[in-house]
């Protein structure tokens, strides 16, 4: 059986790592070389690596430390950030990173999209979609450069575009839930599930393994990506990088094995 | 000496992490001058099938592959499209394959079992293995591997089918003939299981 993926997704921010709340006040949470050795260590599905300065910034993606991660990295990585040519995919794809995600790039071009998979393969592009909830709605808006910036498109009609495009997975990040540790937005997690036909991952408001697991439940094989609960440990949000177990993991999914 | 064929695709810098944490001795290779004291080959890959038949024929190394492979019967390992092109043909492809391995890759979406499901096939799958198959000793309960693709081998020979996933349909996920071993799965990003395979490659 495909099993759904559990994901830590680490932001990188002026060489450290951080996290977020509502995309914003970036705590600063250790080294990123550091993390993913605790990450190997612990034997974690995958892993997503986003660099939140590049962007912004407008620089060019920090190929030293992609190249750093890559070698330390023994489960797959994903690896977002500042990336707007398929050159630049080319690059990160041969310093050894599995995926590469792009974002902001790919809803202002989305032409980029299919150029990046016609360089890399589609299975290796990761389209990521920040969003807001709309008011009074049932959308959701998506935002790029770190939420400063509403494009007013549907999640929903972004997501099928990516697809057609040539994006070979989706993460869908929740703005509203980012750092709130108060459990995904399930609806939004089966409106995309039910869009689109590739391979999604949901972002934003894991805080328990509870969490996964209602996750998991709404939408079968997904991905199951959180930045706070593999870095925080109790009430006060001391740092403390943690990750299921084998044996948990194999909990956590036990309720899809009874149902196929 | 293990050598990793380094012909533009795949992760060889995983692979060699990899082995250098086993404590096993293993190099790239470039070009076919570096084809020297080879007792093992791994062929990585990942992406299309054509582009993988085009690279390894421009990076000049292929003869000197095949002469290791087919006439002094060196072990060599295919990973994900590396095991693809290991075949006869590919659906996703106009190019004849190596032909090491007879057999046909084709799409989970020309399958009916599978061609709803989301594509392409990725993330940790558990994998079935069939009885003996020399790769996977002391993996033999609870093995599972990291997949990305949507393409699958389909063997001529069933005898060739060394373990199968599930994915809507049953797949063959590992191949054996003879010298000529492939895994559609990603060894070198499978924590311990992907380790222990690799360990057993190098001790065939």
């Amino acid at each position: 059986m495909l099993r759904p993926r559990i994901t830590p997704c680490l932001l990188v921010h002026k060489a450290g790592l951080v996290k977020t709340v509502g995309f914003k006040v970036p705590k600063y949470v250790g080294d990123p070389i550091n993390a993913v050795k605790i990450f190997n260590e612990k034997e974690a599905d995958e892993l997503i690596v986003l660099d939140i300065d590049a962007t912004v910034n407008n620089v060019e993606p920090d190929y030293r430390m992609i190249a750093n991660l890559a070698a330390e990295c023994r489960m797959p990585l994903c690896y977002g950030g500042g990336i707007k040519t398929p050159e630049q995919a080319k690059r990160i794809v041969s310093l050894g990173v599995e995926k590469v995600a792009i974002s902001s790039a790919a809803v202002e071009n989305p032409g980029l999209i299919t150029q990046i998979a016609d360089e890399i393969g589609r299975q290796s592009v990761v389209v990521v979609l920040d969003v807001k909830k709309r008011m009074f709605s049932k959308d959701y808006d998506v935002f790029t450069k770190n939420a400063r910036y509403n494009t007013k498109r549907s999640v929903f009609d972004l997501a099928v575009e990516a697809e057609k495009l040539g994006a070979g997975e989706l993460v869908i990040n929740s703005i509203d839930l980012d750092g709130s540790m108060k459990g995904y937005d399930l609806t939004l997690a089966e409106g995309i599930r039910e869009t689109v036909s590739i391979p999604i991952t949901i972002l934003g408001g894991a805080g328990s393994l509870t969490d996964l697991e209602a996750l998991i439940r709404t939408c079968g094989v997904v991905g199951a990506a959180a930045g706070s609960l593999f870095v925080f440990k109790g009430i006060y949000k001391a740092v403390l990088i943690s990750y299921p177990t084998l044996v948990q993991r194999d909990e956590l999914i036990c309720s899809l094995r009874h149902k196929s | 000496m293990i050598h990793i064929i380094d012909y533009g695709l795949g992760n060889v810098q995983a692979f060699l992490t990899m082995f250098k944490r086993l404590g096993l001795e293993a190099t790239r290779a470039r070009t076919a001058e570096d084809l020297v004291g080879v007792s093992k080959i791994i062929l990585p890959g990942v992406g299309a099938f054509d582009h993988a038949i085009q690279l390894l024929d421009q990076s000049g190394m292929r003869p000197a592959v095949e002469s290791l492979v087919v006439n002094d019967r060196v072990p060599v390992l295919g990973i994900c499209v590396g095991m693809q092109i290991l075949a006869t043909s590919s659906d996703e492809g106009r190019l004849p394959g190596l032909g090491w391995v007879p057999g046909r890759v084709r799409s989970f979406r020309s399958e009916e079992r599978s061609a709803s499901l989301p594509l392409p096939h990725m993330g940790w799958n558990d994998v079935q293995l069939k009885p003996d198959a020399p790769l996977f000793t002391g993996l033999e309960h609870d093995a599972r591997f990291y997949f990305l693709h949507s393409y699958f081998f389909e063997c001529d020979e069933p005898s060739h089918v060394a373990a199968v996933a599930s994915y809507g349909l049953d797949f063959n996920c590992a191949v054996a003939a003879g010298n000529v071993y492939g895994v559609q799965f990603h060894p070198e990003k499978s924590h311990h299981f992907g380790a222990q395979l690799l360990k057993n490659f190098a001790e065939l």
